[in-house]
């Protein structure tokens, strides 16, 4: 096992660094929050995105996907990373793919992943009921009665709900959690856009009385699938956060050898260069134990546990202290919504919350090591 | 395919060696610095087990791996030596030498080194016969270690030195010193200093230990009065040790840094909560210290994987020459930050002076300071990795 990348995962990252540096780029998400987008992403872009094989990397071969694995998923996401790409990859292709993949019925994945690897189709988890990611224990109630079930309860930050054909509804049902497929359309389902501070997009799910047949369930869908794929998103969003750092730092190490005060350049000062370099350090630490988690959940996904929390924990930590760091160091010029630092930091601020924070993570970690 | 079963066969051949060769009591987990071997003209073995332990891996070469059959090395390549630790590390078997001979003045050798110097010098570090110490920081030369005063001067044949080293690691017990020293005080200060090798039994070499804050005294000034030095035993170029210095201390540093990887340590988490006990939901009952304890873990597993990366970029060739800075920075700091939450663990326990806890706790205050500061490692990155201006 190497945390280095091989050649073919280099060439994946940089086909998609030249691809969304000049389709989705910060401007394109200017322009999206600018405007009102309704839907909050670029369609065609998000089409030629799927046609690059890029939306299908976690969907197998047999359904239209490319079939690669969790380091090619992070290879993606950290590139989304550095340009703030507005794609439903994270929600759609990442979460959703592999939780049809384990625990989906042969009839829900062909109806439902060759699209997530298209693109035609955005299919989303809505697990969040309160402020925090608390999968354990879930509130909403499934019923069952003779001939299907009944959903009644609300989900909120719900990645790109209001763009979903399809929602992951997590439930509990009596004998424990259970997952059901619903078309965002059926009767009862109320899905309201929040507008989330990083111009990416949001929703608030309510049910009320959905009535689904026998059939929506997702046969494998129980407590083990579903922290799979949450642990893939997981490790997925700390690759996001990771790209994030590394661009913030990047720009700003370049401001430190161009800014001059006191007739200095800005770099010369140790107060600001040990900061640097403490920055440095913590991304390094990042970026090698987010190889560690994504390979463990190439290995041994349902093993990935402890690595996929320190990954998370970390990644977020590392791009929370770049954000802040990218904006104290520009100074005043760091505060303005003119440079892209300040949708850098809400782009981070989200991702730390999305599948738990690095509080959630470090208390999983502790729980498994059992103290 | 062939490469991948030359090595699958070299792995079940080095477990099948390590199993018929390491003794059973080599095999228990180190408990403190007592258990370490250092070797040397005066080695004291704790055991029977521990001197044959170093025998047997000194003959095979395994002391020192990667380092050229002819200098008593194993002469294997870095893939195989990583097998090897692996599979010391699966077995539980103790290093069975610590030695500066093998982390610092080895590597410096073999770059700078006469061939004559390195069939004298390296088989017997390899063979743990020779203990060495560093002879580097002076009382006014310290961070700012290109500015050291001991002075060597040309007699012809010989060099005579004077002068006082500081915190020379283990003086008193070692059996020679490699030793930077001013050559020419009319050259810049980088450019005035040679690497010289001594045995600590010349004459007008003496040591005087210095206590430090834990009780312990690893560290002693050392002090050079008309000490007559062999020109056969400089090595590289006169005026050049810097050079041999600057290499040596990026191997001193990753051997610093990785002090926290090699030493099997009981996990904090659970040493805590044997310690102080669980609430009802089985969490250690301490919430506060419960939540440092789990944010260092998530450090310390970064630090490993960073370990493990940087190794697999070295073998590819892919590593910043100046990392080791950055390994060197963070293990120390990580080992202060584990010695703070070992003493909140443990309470007053720890606290009691002959447990030796509070010894060590104590003794990792040094982490930072030896080696190069932490400060210093971060000057370093900020100039030679981030390339910021006038650092």
């Amino acid at each position: 096992m190497s945390l280095l990348l091989n050649e073919e995962q280099a060439m994946l990252r940089d086909s998609a660094r030249s691809f969304l540096a000049e389709n989705a780029p910060t401007a394109q998400l200017r322009q999206l929050r600018d405007s009102h987008d309704p839907a909050g992403f670029s369609g065609p872009t998000w089409s030629a995105f799927a046609e690059l094989g890029f939306a299908g990397v976690a969907v197998p071969e047999a359904h239209g996907g490319t079939g690669l694995g969790a380091v090619e998923i992070g290879v993606l996401m950290e590139q989304i990373g550095r340009h703030l790409s507005a794609l439903p990859f994270l929600s759609s292709g990442v979460v959703a793919a592999r939780l049809l993949n384990v625990a989906g019925s042969a009839a829900q994945q062909v109806a439902w992943l060759p699209r997530i690897a298209s693109g035609e189709a955005i299919v989303t988890l809505a697990v969040d009921e309160g402020p925090k990611h608390r999968p354990e224990p879930i509130g909403l109630r499934a019923e069952a009665h003779a001939r299907g079930w009944t959903l009644s309860g609300t989900k909120s930050f719900v990645p790109d709900g209001h763009v979903a054909s399809l929602l992951l509804v997590v439930a509990r049902a009596d004998d424990g959690v259970a997952i059901f497929a619903v078309p965002r359309d059926t009767t009862g389902v109320q899905v309201e856009r929040t507008l989330m501070a990083d111009a990416h997009n949001a929703a608030r799910v309510l049910l009320l009385d959905v009535a689904l047949a026998d059939d929506a369930r997702l046969p494998s869908g129980n407590e083990a699938a579903l922290r799979q794929a949450l642990d893939f998103g997981r490790a997925a969003a700390a690759a996001e956060l990771l790209g994030i750092a590394d661009e913030v730092f990047e720009r700003t190490l370049d401001y430190l050898k161009q800014r001059k005060q006191f007739g200095k350049l800005i770099g010369e000062f140790q107060a600001l260069q040990h900061r640097a370099a403490t920055l440095y350090v913590d991304i390094e630490l990042a970026r090698a134990v987010l190889a560690k988690a994504l390979h463990a959940l190439d290995t041994a996904p349902l093993q990935a546990a402890e690595a996929v929390a320190v990954a998370k924990a970390k990644c977020g930590a590392a791009a929370t202290l770049a954000v802040q760091e990218s904006v104290q160091m520009h100074g005043g010029m760091g505060m303005t919504d003119q440079l892209d630092f300040g949708l850098f930091m809400k782009r981070a601020r989200v991702l730390q919350e999305l599948y738990g924070d690095a509080g959630w993570q470090m208390d999983r970690l502790a729980r498994l090591r059992g103290y | 395919m062939g490469e991948t079963t030359t090595i699958e066969s070299f792995r079940a051949e080095v477990r099948a060696w390590l199993e018929a060769h390491c003794p059973a009591e080599m095999r228990q987990p180190v408990r403190d610095e007592e258990d370490y071997c250092w070797g040397g003209r005066n080695a004291r073995f704790q055991s029977d087990a521990q001197h044959l332990w170093l025998r047997r891996m000194g003959e095979k070469g395994w002391t020192v791996p990667t380092w050229p059959r002819e200098y008593g090395g194993g002469g294997l390549t870095p893939a195989e030596a990583a097998v090897l630790q692996q599979e010391m590390r699966a077995l539980g078997c103790r290093m069975a030498l610590w030695s500066f001979g093998i982390w610092m003045l080895g590597p410096a050798l073999l770059k700078f080194g006469n061939e004559a110097q390195k069939r004298e010098h390296l088989p017997k570090i390899a063979r743990g016969e020779i203990r060495w110490c560093q002879g580097y920081s002076e009382p006014n030369a310290g961070s700012d270690l290109a500015s050291l005063a001991t002075r060597a001067e040309d007699m012809g044949d010989h060099y005579l030195v004077n002068g006082q080293k500081i915190w020379t690691s283990y003086a008193d017990q070692a059996d020679w010193i490699f030793c930077l020293v001013r050559t020419d005080s009319a050259a810049k200060k980088h450019t005035g200093i040679s690497f010289v090798l001594f045995d600590m039994a010349t004459p007008g070499v003496s040591t005087k230990p210095i206590t430090l804050i834990s009780g312990k005294s690893p560290f002693c000034e050392t002090f050079f009065d008309n000490v007559r030095v062999e020109k056969h035993n400089l090595v590289g170029q006169p005026g050049g040790g810097w050079d041999v210095a600057k290499y040596l201390l990026t191997h001193e540093r990753e051997m610093i840094g990785a002090i926290g990887d090699r030493t099997q340590s009981q996990p904090l988490g659970a040493m805590a909560a044997h310690s102080l006990g669980r609430d009802a939901l089985g969490r250690l009952d301490d919430p506060a210290l419960r939540s440092r304890i789990a944010e260092f873990e998530v450090d310390e597993a970064a630090f490993r994987a960073l370990m493990q990366r940087f190794g697999e970029q070295a073998r590819a060739r892919q590593a910043h020459g100046a990392f080791s800075s950055a390994l060197k920075y963070y293990g120390a700091e990580l080992n202060k930050r584990r010695q703070e939450l070992i003493m909140s663990a443990l309470g007053s326990v720890a606290l009691e002076w002959d447990a030796g806890v509070a010894r060590d706790w104590l003794r990792s205050k040094a982490n930072s300071i030896e080696g190069g500061t932490s400060e210093v490692q971060l000057n370093v990155i900020a100039k030679r990795i981030l390339e910021l201006p006038g650092a």
